[in-house]
């Protein structure tokens, strides 16, 4: 243990994992419980997938006190590492390990959404595969529902299976308060005011797959979760009525020549 | 005036050169020189004259400055007071100047700012954007699904002051914020609403799905392979080259949310709800709706039967049919616009 002290240039005083969570890049881990660790049924079928597992695992608990060279001792501090993000993906799906990722997550530990619309809601880490060694790990945003990579490069190298491809769904389906409102607003590409025409009958394109998926949400009498909810589609033809305003805009703003009016609300 | 001798960067490209600064272009003088160029911008900016002067790094007239030195050489004899009077007042202006400096400068770069606005959307200044695009400047989109592909720095606004520079991803036609924070002091209006789009008009052939700066000389490649005029017309929705819209949309880069290898149900409460987004349609020239209605005016002309015609595509062709006059394919013609934006 005094050995390793040395060795590993920390001055961590007891815990491994005290140290390893606050350590630069591992922002992302939360602290995983040691009774959850001691218990082997959490840990079934780790002992395959980790290089000298039972050191790892004495290493993650603090009972390590092998007397090795320094070599092995790094051997069984990666092991360790890797150890603790395979337990770590099963633990943030428990009632304790994803009340303690819902604290950073309402602290935005894992970073805001980089889309501008999204107004820099929290994002939640996520893996796209489970098998560690595939992908690095991603960030999740609830509001716009797609995965970013993250900004920092010490970030891009943790794998992704260290959280998993279910946890970010978990959360909300275990706190259904905590799923954010969607919203309708965009991006559109202007020109002088004007929409560029390609990227503007995509968009109609998209409004219409979501206008269907609404009615389809309606006709379940399912919630679908947009703030502005029950508002246009009572009409049933809001495509043609959305058609007619953006018309009315661009005869605006044809007629006052005023290129600046094109209106971003139009759209919706 | 602040131009100690021996300096010869100009304050353009010290101000180019500048830490949050990587985006801006460097705008040529005779741009500014034109003062057909600057219309309007005289009432925009505090201190205008000062502020386009120190763009330009033009010294100010100083006449006052030497009237009194040959003044003074004349009045040699009354040394005393009037060596003191001077002195006085060249303080009185050094003071002056130094307070103005500030405002002149903070006057200059919105000054620039405004210019730049205009400068990117001019011949030269979308060409020298595009340069930098190449050498991936402005960064890469942040989505996962996007791979990496090049951003152009856009404005959500025209008018300075309300909103910083963000960026445009073609690939996704969504805007980020800058990963970097020294860019959240950088104003959008500088930028202005227009270039991302107008880029992607004036560039057709670039191939937006590259990633990083290796797509240097893959300009113009395409053009060669698909030069046969039916090819085009196929490839093409009115200017926009159809592998160009949005590549980094559409089946398999919408996230698809799982729980333990279940996909989440549309149905749940936490279910996906904004997977149109990231979607577009499998075929987009099911989006080509000028081509489509026209072709729906020509079998409605020979068939006199409205409604098998109306069968095809989607609901939006009913919509689209109000709108836009048949003149049988794309409301603009593709010609036209080639020639209109021609790099």
């Amino acid at each position: 243990m005094d050995d390793f002290n040395s060795e590993t240039d920390s001055d961590y005083t007891s815990y491994w994992r005290d140290w390893f969570i606050s350590s630069r890049g591992n922002e992302y881990f939360c602290e995983i419980d040691e009774d959850y660790l001691t218990d082997r049924f959490n840990l079934t079928g780790l002992n395959t997938e980790v290089q000298y597992y039972q050191y790892a695992l004495d290493l993650v608990t603090d009972v390590f006190d092998l007397d090795c060279d320094d070599e092995m001792r790094e051997t069984i501090e990666k092991s360790a590492r890797h150890l603790y993000g395979l337990v770590h993906a099963r633990y943030i799906v428990t009632t304790r390990g994803l009340a303690k990722m819902l604290e950073k997550y309402k602290k935005a530990d894992f970073g805001k959404c980089p889309r501008v619309m999204c107004k820099s809601h929290p994002l939640l880490p996520m893996g796209q595969s489970d098998n560690p060694n595939v992908k690095a790990v991603k960030l999740y945003c609830a509001r716009c529902e797609d995965i970013y990579n993250p900004k920092s490069s010490r970030h891009s190298a943790i794998d992704g299976a260290y959280f998993g491809t279910s946890f970010h769904n978990i959360i909300f389906q275990v706190y259904p308060a905590l799923i954010p409102t969607k919203s309708y607003e965009r991006y559109t590409p202007r020109i002088y005011g004007f929409k560029v025409h390609a990227p503007a009958t995509l968009i109609r394109w998209q409004h219409g797959e979501r206008d269907d998926m609404r009615r389809r949400l309606r006709k379940l009498e399912i919630e679908s979760g947009f703030k502005d909810d029950e508002e246009d589609l009572d009409a049933g033809d809001s495509e043609e009525e959305e058609e007619e305003l953006e018309d009315e805009a661009v005869m605006e703003v044809l007629q006052n020549g005023q290129l600046a009016a094109g209106d971003p609300t139009a759209q919706v | 005036m602040s131009s100690s001798s021996g300096t010869p960067e100009s304050w353009i490209s010290s101000f180019c050169s500048l830490l949050g600064h990587e985006y801006f272009a460097e705008i040529s003088e005779d741009f500014i020189e034109d003062d057909f160029n600057l219309t309007g911008l005289q009432t925009q900016v505090a201190m205008y004259k000062e502020a386009l002067e120190m763009i330009l790094d033009v010294e100010p007239e100083e006449e006052d400055d030497d009237e009194e030195e040959e003044e003074d050489e004349g009045d040699e004899s009354i040394e005393g007071e009037g060596r003191t009077i001077r002195r006085a007042a060249i303080e009185r202006r050094h003071n002056r100047m130094d307070s103005n400096l500030s405002i002149i400068e903070s006057s200059a770069e919105m000054l620039y700012g405004l210019i730049h606005q205009r400068f990117i959307c001019s011949r030269a200044g979308i060409q020298q954007m595009s340069e930098k695009y190449e050498l991936g400047h402005f960064g890469v989109c942040p989505r996962t699904f996007c791979d990496g592909v090049r951003t152009l720095p856009v404005g959500l606004s025209d008018v300075p002051g309300e909103d910083t520079v963000k960026l445009f991803c073609p690939s996704c036609l969504d805007v980020y914020v800058p990963p970097n924070s020294r860019f959240q002091t950088v104003d959008g209006a500088f930028f202005g609403r227009t270039f991302g789009a107008l880029f992607l008009l004036t560039f057709p052939d670039y191939d937006i799905s590259k990633k990083g700066p290796d797509s240097l000389g893959a300009h113009g490649s395409r053009n060669a392979i698909t030069s046969a005029s039916d090819a085009d017309d196929k490839e093409k929705i009115n200017g926009f080259n159809v592998n160009n819209l949005a590549p980094g949309l559409g089946r398999g880069k919408v996230y698809e949310p799982k729980i333990y290898g279940f996909k989440v149900s549309e149905r749940a409460r936490s279910g996906p709800r904004m997977k149109w987004l990231r979607d577009r349609p499998v075929d987009l020239i099911e989006l080509d709706e000028a081509t489509i209605f026209g072709a729906v005016e020509e079998s409605e002309d020979d068939a006199g039967n409205l409604n098998g015609a109306r069968t095809q595509p989607r609901q939006t062709l009913g919509a689209s049919k109000k709108g836009r006059k048949p003149n049988g394919g794309s409301p603009m013609s593709i010609d036209a616009n080639e020639q209109q934006f021609a790099g």
